[in-house]
């Protein structure tokens, strides 16, 4: 009850912000469109496959998701500079209350941003199966992933570090290293190994291959993920213990 | 049963003794004003009381319960206005309200028949649908210390609650508290000494993490040989009238 009354109120302070209407769901249809007219302007005997839409709406809409961590991390550091947390410390609140409470509603637009993101393509395109449906589910597991790196962020940093951090530096690297806005095969080296070693590449590999009807094929990309969300979390979770119990909310 | 007992409270940061060796016991229904200059350890003290900050030593029982060891059941039992107004900036009057009362457990019901009590009681008629970052700093106080006795507590720390409140406000919030008087246990903390002679049943003189005098206004008077509290304050607080 606690838990779904706190989520309720972060809902409301995350979609009474226009701002984050636009990340949320504007961002990824305005990229759809854009690499999908590159696309088109790619010449067939180029052979690239890259911007085609089967890669593009899986990419896009990890990609999305990303900006998760930033709602979450401005929400949770946003209410512990305004000493709002600091009351709801001295409430019966649980940790836990608190965690899921702040993860509840990111999952919940996820939801929404995804099925956008994945009808939009089916505009340009994309042929819309069965597979659509567990591919939303899919895209919002490994959305965890960012929701665990936001609450991190926002129980260590103030708001203007978490909105650099998550917006700008979180952005930047799940982008390029997931493989979404560059071929790994053809830049190859140091680059391709991080991106297999971090957790983004297979994020989109994942969501990929459910939309393609291979679930098996997906399962080892999603256990990286979720390999990398479960200790994401354990930290975020010690770090926000931690600040609960030294008072300085 | 004592509504709070403190055996040698202490809080340490570092090398840094904000509260030394608090040892105080209140009864229910009364109103104990902690009193002290800046940085004497009143919201410290507030703090630890609340389950906001573990004690470096020592103990404090509200109720029954211990900080220390059974936070969860104390938690259920207080409230506070933190000395640093706080509200959801997001959401109006009505919401805060409804949020704060459901998270101590009540059903949405009772929250919304609160919610329009506290409402009446501190002014903000009118403004329910107001969001609270649209408000002025002295009404968004007004919210915060409504969110605090929404909840009906048992213990009620209000930390400096006037700062930034208007005269009329001011003696408003007086009304509220003279209300709660005999019922609610309060711990109150304020700059302003007419508002410890006009509110508290006893008052506790805080200097450098020490609890230096303790009584009613009458009895610090006395004990200074002084005629205004304001005298007995200056010479309890470690200064020269
Ligand atoms: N988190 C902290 N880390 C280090 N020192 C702290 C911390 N919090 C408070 N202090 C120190 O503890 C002392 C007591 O602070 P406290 O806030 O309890 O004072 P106060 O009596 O409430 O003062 P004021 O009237 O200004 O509100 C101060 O010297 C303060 O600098
Ligand atoms: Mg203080």
């Amino acid at each position: 009850m606690r838990i779904l009354l706190f989520a309720k109120r972060n809902t409301k302070e995350v979609l009474r912000d226009p701002i984050n209407f636009f990340f949320g769901l504007g961002f990824p249809l305005v990229l759809l469109v854009l690499l999908s007219i590159i696309n088109a302007s790619i010449p067939p005997e180029a052979n690239n496959p890259m911007f085609t839409i089967e890669n593009l709406a899986p990419g896009l809409a990890m990609f999305g998701t990303v900006f998760m961590a930033l709602f979450a991390g401005m929400l949770l550091s946003k209410d512990r500079t305004t000493s709002f947390l600091m009351r709801l410390f001295t409430s019966p609140m649980t940790p836990k209350d608190f965690i899921i409470g702040y993860t509840l509603p990111m999952l919940a637009l996820v939801l929404p941003q995804a099925t956008i993101t994945f009808l939009a393509a089916g505009i340009w395109g994309l042929e819309i199966t069965a597979n659509l449906l567990p591919a939303i589910i899919v895209t919002t597991i490994t959305s965890l992933l960012f929701i665990g790196l936001g609450l991190l962020a926002g129980s260590l940093m103030n708001d203007k570090a978490v909105g650099g951090l998550c917006g700008a530096v979180l952005t930047n690297v799940a982008g390029w290293l997931s493989g979404v806005f560059i071929p790994l095969d053809l830049i190859g080296g140091v680059f391709k190994k991080l991106a297999n070693i971090l957790p983004f590449y297979h994020s989109v590999q994942g969501i990929k291959t459910v939309l393609g009807g291979n679930i098996s094929d997906s399962l080892p990309h999603l256990l990286i993920v979720m390999a990398y969300t479960v200790a994401v979390f354990l930290l975020a979770v010690i770090a926000f213990r931690r600040k609960m119990s030294g008072g300085k909310a | 049963m004592n509504a709070i007992t403190m055996t040698n409270l202490t809080k340490k940061y570092g090398d840094f003794l904000a509260v030394d060796d608090l040892n105080l016991t209140i009864g229910q229904g009364e109103l104990f004003a902690l009193l002290g200059v800046n940085g004497a350890g009143k919201t410290t003290t507030i703090k630890m009381l609340s389950c906001l900050i573990k004690p470096t030593g020592g103990d404090a029982v509200l109720l029954g319960n211990s900080i220390n060891t059974q936070p969860q059941a104390v938690k259920k039992l207080i409230n506070i206005s933190p000395q640093e107004t706080a509200v959801a900036a997001n959401l109006s009057v009505s919401e805060n309200l409804e949020l704060t009362a459901g998270l101590y457990g009540q059903n949405k019901k009772s929250a919304r028949q609160r919610a329009e009590e506290v409402i009446n009681q501190f002014g903000l008629e009118g403004m329910q649908k107001k969001k609270a970052k649209h408000f002025s700093s002295g009404m968004q106080r007004r919210l915060s210390l409504a969110m605090a006795l929404i909840t009906d507590p048992q213990i009620l720390f209000l930390d400096e609650p006037t700062l930034g409140l208007d005269v009329l406000a001011r003696r408003e919030l007086w009304a509220s508290i003279r209300a709660l008087k005999g019922k609610v246990t309060i711990i109150l903390t304020t700059h302003y000494l007419e508002e410890i002679e006009a509110l508290s049943d006893r008052v506790g003189v805080m200097s450098k993490g020490k609890l230096t005098a303790i009584g009613t206004v009458a009895e610090l008077r006395e004990q200074t040989g002084t005629s205004k509290l304001e005298d007995a304050f200056v010479i309890l607080a470690g200064g020269r009238v």
